[in-house]
């Protein structure tokens, strides 16, 4: 990655855990409330780094998102070990999910997740296949709020 | 409206997160699907829903919603509650079905926005 991070930091998101689910994205909201971006950018990871969690969660077998703040935009890389997309045009079409019955029953599987991360995105790749799993990279462009003048 | 005026209002009950109570809620969204509440809700408004496991209280806390309503009597985990009161997230019950909520909600003056 190009570039050196003024901060980062990787969280571990376990595997089918619904219970704990969301909870790297709220830590993630958290910090860069502290930084001090503004509610824009804060609601835009929030959205993008919630929906891939919860893929990596329900899909991807557990796996990590690293934050990392730079001076122009904030970096989020989600990475999985599991399964891979077959076909990630469909994936990306509202409405697609291959959720089970009781995902559905929790209100999962709506098929709005990875449109949901484009949507809130600058830059999104989605590097994908049955033998590495998956990985997102998802740019949200920014600048910290109050630092602009130093 | 203040959300504490519109629990009297309603006669919702308070499950968790009181502390949150005072928040002015800005308008209401209806939905089961947290995907569409992630993608579509505004920070201040009050989620009406029947979902009551654990991760209704992330996404609130990410949407930086007012407060969640669960419909139908149905009963929030007990760990929801305990994120809610740490996010101070106010969770409400009641047990009309999400309908009569909104339209209740729509009659005091709430919106959508
Ligand atoms: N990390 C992943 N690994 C494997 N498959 C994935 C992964 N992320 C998404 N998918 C596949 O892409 C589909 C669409 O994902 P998307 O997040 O858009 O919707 P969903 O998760 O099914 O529903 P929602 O996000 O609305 O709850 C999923 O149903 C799943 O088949
Ligand atoms: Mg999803």
């Amino acid at each position: 990655m190009p570039g050196k991070a003024l901060f980062q930091k990787t969280f571990t998101i376990k595997k089918d855990d619904f219970a704990n689910a969301g909870e790297a994205s709220v830590q993630i909201k958290n910090i860069l409330k502290d930084v001090g971006f503004d509610s824009s950018v804060i609601r835009r990871v929030a959205v993008a780094s919630y929906e891939a969690e919860m893929n990596v969660v329900m899909y991807g077998g557990g796996g990590n998102v690293r934050l990392a703040v730079n001076p122009d935009n904030v970096m989020l890389v989600v990475e999985d070990k599991g399964p891979g997309i077959p076909d990630v045009d469909q994936a990306m079409q509202e409405g697609f999910s291959t959720a089970t019955d009781e995902m559905r029953e929790m209100g999962f599987g709506a098929g709005m997740g990875l449109p949901n991360i484009k949507r809130n995105s600058d830059d999104l790749k989605i590097i994908t296949s049955p033998d590495s799993g998956t990985r997102l990279e998802i740019c949200i462009r920014s600048s910290v709020s109050g630092t602009e003048e130093n | 409206m203040k959300l504490s005026d519109i629990a009297a209002e309603l006669g919702l009950k308070v499950e968790a997160g009181a502390q949150g109570l005072d928040a002015e809620v800005t308008g209401g969204y209806v939905s089961d699907l947290l995907s569409d509440v992630i993608g579509n809700c505004t920070a201040g408004q009050l989620w009406i829903t029947l979902q009551v496991h654990d991760n209704i209280v992330a996404v609130a806390t990410l949407k930086e919603l007012a407060g969640i309503v669960i419909i139908n009597g149905k009963q929030v985990s007990a760990n929801a509650v305990e994120k809610a009161e740490a996010e101070g997230i106010p969770i409400l019950s009641t047990q009309l079905p999400a309908y009569e909520t909104a339209g209740r909600l729509y009659q005091l003056g709430i919106g959508a926005d």
